[in-house]
């Protein structure tokens, strides 16, 4: 079937997660999304339900989203249990409805972590993960004249690597799928960037530990391998970036023992 | 006229301007700048870029944006690349070529001085991302790759595979990021801005709604910048993000900022089709796919319905390649668009209403194979399939012109100062260097070029010659701004009509579309021009906008944006009915030449129309800047 021909109407139940802020305790309210086109994307089903919603007096359901091409990383969205739905690789806001089928129950929640509380209904407050950019997740190259961007030449492979993980687009997938609420997919991603570069060098090692004691300063869980992350990563992050991220870690920590060393027989 | 626009585009060669300004520039003691409060609006290219080096600076920042974190600003979904005159590929390129190439593709609407200046800091952009780790391609050599753009013969973008907006934002993201943890900067994430407060006439501070508790609050600086990004989102579909808005370009305006030329709006000819009438937005599929595509239309109307692998070569129109030989598939936006808009209203459109063109990569496949391919436009390919069900590998793509930029913005001059003393304005809110059409892979360029590299010197000549009174928020001009910010939430909050925020925008989109979108005429846009008013009205009368001001409310935010976007509208379908020529984007149908191509008209419309709000429904004042080209000889672009 393609999009050129508008397929049949469905009718849906939505299971939705309402809460009205912080400290409320929040529940899941049914409610039903008739006539959806399953060219609609699921944000655009989700519109179609508020719109009903604001136009029988009711408050609409609270959702982030922006960009809806896949990119900024507004949207997030636990579908039936999988972060972002059922498609691979692919946003909530480019989830198509096509996906689901004609009197299909859809069960939709924010993010559960505790390093992400709910703000409302489905939105919730991801400020932790800027927290972990703020603790290393840059180059210190402040505007001014560097050297001829030629000047230093990367291999391919290097570029590509570096490109892989810094498609991340800070949803928080990751640490939704993930049973310890562990963000370490997102924080290896932004180390294996920067660290793949030879401009990342000088601070790789302070970056990666950094980095690693905030993600465990903000309450997220630790990193047991179980991989649901890479599953649940729209951008196809790899686990590899957490091999990286934890060699690097452990580098760092025992270069800081053996400065503590040199440092107190000095 | 009643505003003097002194453009204060320094004396001297063209070549020598920028660098003559920078050293009569007054600079500010590095011990002093901590002193002065800088605040800025808008997170994206020219926001996060601004921000970040004013606090490596030394000066004291404020930074807001309205989504959860700064990274997701819109600029985040550009995807094709970064223009700069690089001449890494030894085709010819130069700072003139780039200059020439930006005002021709401007249509001769743009200030020179500008525009030259953009074109030399386009060199130093790529030197300054790449040190922050952005990822720009590579050849195997090790060396930064590049690929061709619209309106260009040489190879000067450079990319990072179909996300360079991407890259290109979260390098400046997290240069800002650096300095609100070396305590230079603080952000204010879900903070919108809703008033622009003006002290003895120069701005001295913003109102903002906290989007998260409601409150209103009140930050006093020394200096304003808006980097509030561009009002595509006015026609409600477009491929800007659901939030973009003009809400704080437009209340500046309100506050004595000229609005220049807002009916240069750009329609990208590459986007998907609409597909229905629940359709939210429209997504893009970048330029750079014109490298490899070609554009087709059936020749006959009979073909539309066939399947396109069914209509064999000599019965396909690749219009774009028969009416521009030279530049073929890469013809400028503005022109792309038009010509497609053309054979679809001849009929020979393909899709749902007939209103798509295909993009052809079947040749391109044989010639460098299916791998290839993937690798220059997988992402785009994959995006392309998810919304509409379709493999591009496999048939043709459908696209068809939507709203993407607006070359329009606030009125600045060389220091990009508007017409407020210290309110300066960044990236897609100013109007300065697109004139009447962007070429592709320029916004960005743009955005950093204002952030990096020109703010950070012309702000701390603002700061450094003016004396300043301190300021506090109990400032009677504050405590007005802050009342009038409350009674316009209060307001709308309590109409409690029957209409949702959204069935207004798409009501307002449907009437610019078709009145002031790819062509215009003087019947369309007095018509529109009747309709906003009336629409207007029944918005305040009849809008429901569910919940409180004092918590999270997302209706109330778009309420605000959509209200903003009521009164600017018209002032858009003004200046489109006031423009008798056609220029860029602008395609006025009354004035084209016997081959459909733009007419402009040098002798009357070779302004800048500088828009100044005269007050509650009273018409707006013309002022005009005289564009004078002393280094590009106005001619009739030809991409023949």
């Amino acid at each position: 079937m393609s999009a050129s021909t508008a397929g049949a109407a469905m009718h849906l139940t939505l299971h939705v997660w309402r809460q009205k802020g912080p400290k409320d305790a929040g529940r899941m309210v049914q409610y039903p999304a008739r006539d959806i086109s399953p060219d609609m994307s699921f944000l655009e089903m989700l519109d179609t339900v508020n719109e009903r919603l604001v136009e029988s007096g009711d408050e609409p359901i609270a959702f982030d989203h922006d960009c809806r091409e896949g990119i900024c990383g507004s949207c997030g969205l636990m579908i039936n249990g999988s972060a972002h739905g059922p498609m691979k690789l692919t946003t909530a806001c480019q989830l198509h409805m096509r996906s689901f089928k004609d009197g299909d129950s859809i069960w939709i929640e924010p993010w559960r972590a505790k390093a992400f509380p709910v703000i409302k209904d489905l939105v919730v407050d991801r400020g932790a993960f800027d927290r972990i950019i703020q603790a290393g997740g840059f180059i210190s190259a402040p505007t001014g004249t560097p050297q001829d961007a030629n000047g230093l030449p990367i291999a391919k492979a290097d570029a590509d690597l570096a490109m892989d993980n810094a498609a991340c687009i800070g949803c928080g997938a990751c640490v939704a799928a993930c049973p310890n609420a562990s963000a370490s997919l997102f924080t290896a991603a932004k180390i294996s960037h920067l660290g793949a570069l030879p401009q990342g060098q000088p601070e790789r090692k302070r970056r990666a530990k950094a980095m690693v004691e905030r993600m465990d300063l903000e309450g997220f869980g630790g990193c047991t391998l179980f991989g649901e992350c890479q599953e649940a990563c729209p951008k196809g992050i790899s686990l590899d970036a957490i091999m990286q991220m934890n060699r690097d870690y452990v580098l760092a920590s025992a270069t800081a023992v053996e400065e503590k060393v040199h440092a107190d027989s000095a | 006229m009643t505003l003097k626009l002194d453009a204060k585009i320094p004396s001297g060669p063209l070549s020598e301007k920028w660098d003559k300004h920078r050293f009569e520039m007054k600079l500010v003691n590095p011990a002093n700048k901590r002193k002065y409060t800088v605040l800025v609006v808008g997170s994206g290219l020219a926001g996060a870029s601004a921000a970040a080096t004013l606090s490596e600076l030394g000066y004291n920042v404020r930074c807001f944006c309205f989504q959860d974190s700064p990274r997701r600003a819109h600029s985040i979904a550009a995807q094709g690349g970064i223009n700069a005159a690089k001449n890494y590929r030894n085709d010819g390129d130069s700072v003139q070529r780039l200059f020439y190439d930006t005002v021709k593709g401007g249509d001769f609407r743009a200030r020179e001085a500008n525009v030259y200046r953009l074109a030399q800091v386009s060199v130093d952009i790529i030197d300054q991302c790449v040190a922050q780790g952005v990822p720009f391609a590579r050849e195997y050599g090790g060396l930064l790759a590049n690929r061709s753009f619209g309106g260009a013969q040489v190879s000067r973008t450079f990319y990072a595979r179909g996300q360079t907006g991407q890259q290109l934002l979260l390098g400046a993201y997290q240069a800002l990021e650096k300095e609100i943890a070396r305590g230079g900067v603080t952000m204010f994430e879900r903070h919108e801005m809703l008033e622009l407060v003006l002290v003895d006439g120069k701005a001295r501070g913003i109102i903002v709604r906290d989007l998260v508790s409601g409150e209103i609050e009140t930050h006093v600086g020394d200096a304003v910048v808006l980097a509030t990004g561009g009002y595509g989102t006015v026609f409600y579909l477009s491929t800007n993000a659901k939030g973009c808005n003009v809400t704080a370009a437009y209340r500046a305006h309100r506050k004595g900022a000229a609005f220049a030329n807002p009916c240069f709006t750009q329609i990208h000819p590459t986007c998907i089709p609409v597909a229905g009438e629940h359709q939210s937005k429209l997504t893009l599929m970048s330029e750079s796919l014109r490298n490899d595509g070609r554009v087709w239309v059936p020749k006959r109307r009979k073909d539309c319905g066939k399947a396109p692998s069914d209509i064999p070569e000599a019965d396909r129109d690749y219009y774009l390649e028969r009416k521009y030989p030279s530049f073929g598939n890469l013809s400028p936006r503005d022109i792309a668009s038009r010509a497609a808009k053309e054979a679809c209203d001849d009929g020979r459109g393909v899709g749902p209403g007939g209103r798509g063109v295909y993009l052809d990569f079947a040749d391109a496949i044989k010639r460098v194979g299916r791998k290839a391919i993937e690798e220059r436009y997988g992402n785009l390919f994959e995006m392309y399939q998810r919304i509409t069900d379709e493999d591009p590998y496999e048939r043709p793509m459908r696209i068809y012109p939507a709203v993407h930029y607006t070359m329009g913005g606030l009125w600045v001059d060389y220091n990009l100062m508007s017409t407020i003393p210290g309110l300066h304005v960044l990236g897609e809110a100013n109007f300065s260097d697109h004139g009447a059409n962007r070429l592709g892979a320029s916004a960005l360029m743009q955005g950093l070029a204002d952030g990096y590299f020109v703010i950070p010197y012309t702000i701390g000549d603002y700061l450094a010659s003016n004396k300043l009174e301190p300021v506090a928020e109990d400032h009677p001009a504050f405590v007005e701004a802050r009342a009038a910010v409350e009674a316009r939430l209060s307001r709308l909050l309590s109409v409690n009509g029957s209409r949702t925020v959204d069935s207004f925008h798409r009501e307002l989109g449907r009437i610019l579309w078709d009145h002031c979108g790819m062509a215009r005429d003087a019947a369309g846009l007095k018509q529109a021009l009747e309709e906003i008013p009336k629409l207007r009205a029944e918005f305040w009368r009849d809008v429901k906008v569910p919940g409180t001001g004092a918590e999270l409310n997302q209706s109330l935010e778009k309420a605000g944006r959509v209200a903003d976007f009521l009164e600017f509208a018209e002032l858009m379908c003004l200046d489109a009915l006031h423009r008798e020529e056609s220029c860029g984007g602008h395609f006025r149908t009354e004035h084209q030449t016997p081959d459909g191509e733009a007419k402009r008209n040098d002798e009357e419309f070779a302004y800048v129309a500088a828009w100044e709000y005269a007050g509650e429904g009273k018409p707006p004042i013309l002022n005009k800047e005289p564009l004078v080209f002393e280094h590009v000889h106005l001619s009739t672009r030809s991409y023949k």
